[in-house]
C-alpha cells in the first residue's frame, strides 16, 4: 500500500496524470478530460444509451478491430513484398518459418469480424432510428464507411496471391467489364467511338483502370497493396475522425427527445 | 476424436434436407421464416426460446459436422466467418425484437418506454461506459486470439490464370451479389444495383419522415420501415450469402448442404425471353429484326414498372404515405423499393414461366 503511494506520489506519476483514482465526480470528469483518446467521449453520457443492449457495442469494435487491423498490419508489411516474384512465398514463409505464428491469422479473422461488425453496427443505428435528425449526416459518413471497409478486405484477399486470392479479385473484377458506357462488355460501350474507333476496349475501360492490366496481374498486386496499406486506410482514418466528431456534436449516442 | 463417440448426422435427415432444398424452396423459406419472425415477434422473444433455438442449432450444427461435405464448405476457414454472422445475427434479432416488443407494450399502454424512462439520467463516461468499452475489447481480444491460434489462414497453390477453379468465387461477404448473377446480368448484379443499394442506404435519412422511433426501440410506430429494411438485409442479403457460399457448387449448380459436389450434375437450362414468349407464343408469329420492335414488350414493361407503377400504389397502396412524403421523397422511396423487389420477381418468373430476359439486346450487353 504504501508502494503505492509512494509510486503515485512520485513526480513522474504525477506528470503523466492529472488527478486521483477517479471514484469521484471530479476526478471522473478529469480522467475522461485530461486523456486524450478517452476525451473522445463526454463527461456525461445518457444513461439509456451506454447499455450494451442498446449499442450492442457494435461501433466500438469496428472501430477496436479497425486498430487491430493496423497494428497487425504494420506487422505483416515488414515480411511482406508486393511483387509477384515474393508476395507468395513471403506469405508461405511466415506459415513456415515462425512458431505459433498468429499475425497473418488475427489479420485475415479480425478483417473478417470487422465486416460482420459493420454490418451489425448498421442494423442497429437503423433498429433505433439512430439515422433520424439530426444524424442523417453521419448515417451517410458510416454508409461510406461501410464501403471503405468492404474495399479494404477485398484489396487485402489479393495479397497472399494464392489461388483462392486471384481468383476471387477475378470474379469480383469481373463485373467492372459491364459497366454501362465505362466497361468494354457494358451497355452502351460500344457507342462510344472516335469515327471507327471505339474508346471502350479491355486495354482502357473501368477494369483496366482497377486492375492496371487486362488480367490481375503484377500491377494489379502493387495497386491492390497501396490501396490496401495506404489509401484506403487514410480514407477510412479520416472518415472516423469526421463519425466520431459528428457522433458527440449530434448530441451523443441517440435517445429518445 | 470426439467424432468417434458421436454417432453420424441419420442418413434420412440428410436425405430430407438435401431433397427439400433447391434455389426455390430455399428463398421461400426463408421469406416464410422472415414473414414468422415480424409476425410472431411477442411469442418467439420470450427468454426460453432463445435458449432452445442456440441449444437445437448448435447441436445440430455439430452433428451436421459428421457429415464429410458439410464439412468441408462449411469448416472452410475463409467460410467461418459466415457461422458467426448467423449467430451473432440470430442472437442479435432477438435482442432488438425483445426490447421492441417491451417498449410497444408500454407505448401501448400509455407508459414510457425502457428508454424514455432512463434517457433523462445521466451517468459519468468513466466508469460506466469506459468499463463497457474495455470489457467488450478484452473480449473481442480473447475471440480473435483463440481463433487464430485454433484456425490457420488458407494458402493455397500459388496464383495461376490458368488453373481456373470450379466454381471460382468471390470473397463471402459478396456472395450475394454473385448468386444476383443467376437472375441478373452483371452489369445490373455487379455495377448497377450495388451502387442502388449503397445510394438507397444513403437515402433512408432523407426518405424516412416519421419523427417517432428515434433514440428507441420500437416496431409498431415503424412498421414499415423496419420490415423493409430487415427484408433487404436479412433475406436478400444475409441469406443470399449463405446461399452463395454454401449450397452452390461446381458451375454454379445448387447443392444441398450434405450433398457431394459433383462436377458433372448437369442442369437443363431452357429459359425464354419475354420477347419470345410475345411473339412465338402469343402472337404465333417471328421475331421481328428490328431489335427495337423485338424488344418493344420488353421495353414497354419496365417503362411500366418504373413509371406507371409508383403513382398507382400511391393510389392504391401508400396513400398515407404519398401524402406525408411529397412527390420528389415518394417517388425516390418508391424507386429504391421497386429496384429491391426487381430481385425477387425476377426470381419468381424464373420459377414459374422461366423467363430469361425481359428486354434482351445482347448485341450491345444490354439484356434485364
Ligand atoms: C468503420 C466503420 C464504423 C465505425 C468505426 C463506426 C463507429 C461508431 C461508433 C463508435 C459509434 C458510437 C455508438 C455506437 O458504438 O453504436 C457510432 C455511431 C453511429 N454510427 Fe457508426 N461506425 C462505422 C460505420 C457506420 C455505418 C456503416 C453506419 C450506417 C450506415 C454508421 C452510422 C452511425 C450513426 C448514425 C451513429 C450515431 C448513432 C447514435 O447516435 O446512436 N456507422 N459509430
Amino acid at each position: 500500500m504504501s508502494l503505492m503511494k509512494f509510486i503515485t506520489d512520485s513526480q513522474i506519476w504525477k506528470s503523466i496524470f492529472r488527478h486521483k483514482y477517479p471514484d469521484n465526480p471530479r476526478d471522473q470528469a478529469l480522467a475522461v478530460l485530461s486523456n486524450v483518446f478517452l476525451h473522445l467521449h463526454p463527461i456525461k453520457v445518457r444513461k439509456s444509451g451506454v447499455r450494451m443492449s442498446f449499442t450492442w457495442c457494435m461501433g466500438g469494435l469496428t472501430f477496436f478491430l479497425f486498430l487491430v487491423e493496423t497494428i497487425t498490419g504494420v506487422l505483416l508489411m515488414f515480411y511482406y513484398r508486393p511483387v509477384v516474384e515474393y508476395a507468395y512465398n513471403d506469405i508461405k514463409a511466415l506459415r513456415d518459418h515462425v512458431p505459433i505464428g498468429i499475425m497473418r491469422e488475427l489479420h485475415r479473422w479480425g478483417a473478417h469480424l470487422m465486416v460482420i461488425t459493420v454490418w451489425l453496427h448498421m442494423l442497429r443505428v437503423f433498429l433505433t432510428g439512430s439515422y433520424k435528425p439530426p444524424r442523417e449526416f453521419n448515417w451517410n459518413v458510416g454508409v461510406i464507411l461501410l464501403v471503405l471497409t468492404l474495399l479494404l478486405s477485398f484489396t487485402g484477399y489479393l495479397l497472399p496471391w494464392d489461388q483462392l486470392a486471384i481468383w476471387a479479385i477475378t470474379v469480383g473484377t469481373n463485373m467492372a467489364r459491364a459497366t454501362p458506357l465505362m466497361g468494354h462488355e457494358g451497355p452502351g460501350a460500344a457507342f462510344i467511338q472516335l469515327g471507327d474507333v471505339s474508346l471502350v476496349t479491355a486495354g482502357s475501360d473501368v477494369r483496366f483502370g482497377l486492375l492496371g492490366s487486362k488480367t490481375v496481374g503484377a500491377a494489379t498486386l502493387l495497386r491492390f497493396y497501396v490501396l490496401h496499406c495506404i489509401a484506403v486506410p487514410l480514407g477510412a482514418g479520416l472518415l472516423i475522425a469526421v463519425h466520431f466528431w459528428r457522433v458527440r456534436k449530434d448530441g451523443g449516442i441517440s435517445g429518445p427527445m | 476424436m470426439l467424432a468417434l463417440l458421436v454417432p453420424h448426422l441419420p442418413e434420412f435427415i440428410k436425405n430430407f434436407i438435401d431433397g427439400l432444398l433447391e434455389p426455390t424452396m430455399y428463398f421461400v423459406l426463408s421469406v416464410v421464416g422472415f414473414w414468422a419472425m415480424i409476425q410472431f415477434r411477442s411469442f418467439w422473444t420470450r427468454g426460453w426460446f432463445i435458449g432452445g433455438f442456440f441449444a437445437f442449432a448448435i447441436v445440430f450444427y455439430f452433428w451436421s459436422l459428421t457429415d464429410e461435405n458439410f464439412k468441408l464448405i462449411v469448416g472452410k476457414p475463409d467460410n467461418v466467418p459466415i457461422t458467426i454472422l448467423f449467430f451473432s445475427l440470430a442472437f442479435l434479432l432477438w435482442v432488438a425484437f425483445r426490447k421492441m416488443v417491451i417498449n410497444d407494450r408500454l407505448i401501448d399502454k400509455g407508459l414510457p418506454t425502457f428508454e424514455h424512462r432512463e434517457a433523462s439520467r445521466r451517468v459519468y463516461c468513466w466508469p460506466d461506459l469506459i468499463y463497457t468499452e474495455f470489457l467488450a475489447m478484452i473480449l473481442c481480444t480473447v475471440l480473435l486470439l483463440v481463433w487464430a491460434y485454433y484456425l490457420k489462414a488458407p494458402l493455397e497453390e500459388p496464383a495461376s490464370l490458368v488453373k481456373t477453379p470450379n466454381p471460382s468465387k468471390a470473397p463471402w461477404y459478396f456472395l450475394g451479389l454473385q448468386e444476383m448473377l443467376v437472375y441478373y446480368d452483371p452489369w445490373l448484379a455487379g455495377v448497377v444495383f450495388p451502387t442502388f443499394i449503397i445510394n438507397g442506404l444513403m437515402a433512408i435519412p432523407y426518405i424516412d419522415m416519421n419523427p417517432k422511433g428515434n433514440g428507441y426501440y420500437t416496431f409498431k410506430e415503424r412498421r414499415f420501415a423496419i420490415s423493409t429494411f430487415l427484408f433487404g438485409f436479412i433475406v436478400l442479403w444475409v441469406t443470399l450469402i449463405i446461399l452463395g457460399t454454401f449450397l452452390r457448387g461446381p458451375n454454379w449448380n445448387f447443392f444441398g448442404p450434405y450433398a457431394y459436389w459433383d462436377p458433372h450434375k448437369v442442369e437443363s437450362l431452357n429459359n425464354v425471353n419475354l420477347a419470345e414468349y410475345v411473339y412465338l407464343e402469343w402472337l404465333g408469329r417471328a421475331l421481328p429484326s428490328n431489335i427495337l420492335l423485338r424488344e418493344l414488350p420488353g421495353f414497354l414493361t419496365v417503362i411500366a414498372y418504373f413509371a406507371v407503377l409508383p403513382p398507382l400504389l400511391a393510389n392504391l397502396v401508400f396513400r398515407k404515405m404519398y401524402r406525408d412524403l411529397g412527390f420528389i421523397r415518394y417517388q425516390t422511396m418508391v424507386f429504391f423499393l421497386l429496384c429491391m423487389a426487381a430481385l425477387p420477381l425476377k426470381m419468381v418468373l424464373r420459377w414459374t414461366v422461366n423467363l430469361k430476359y425481359i428486354v434482351a439486346i445482347p448485341e450491345y450487353f444490354f439484356n434485364i
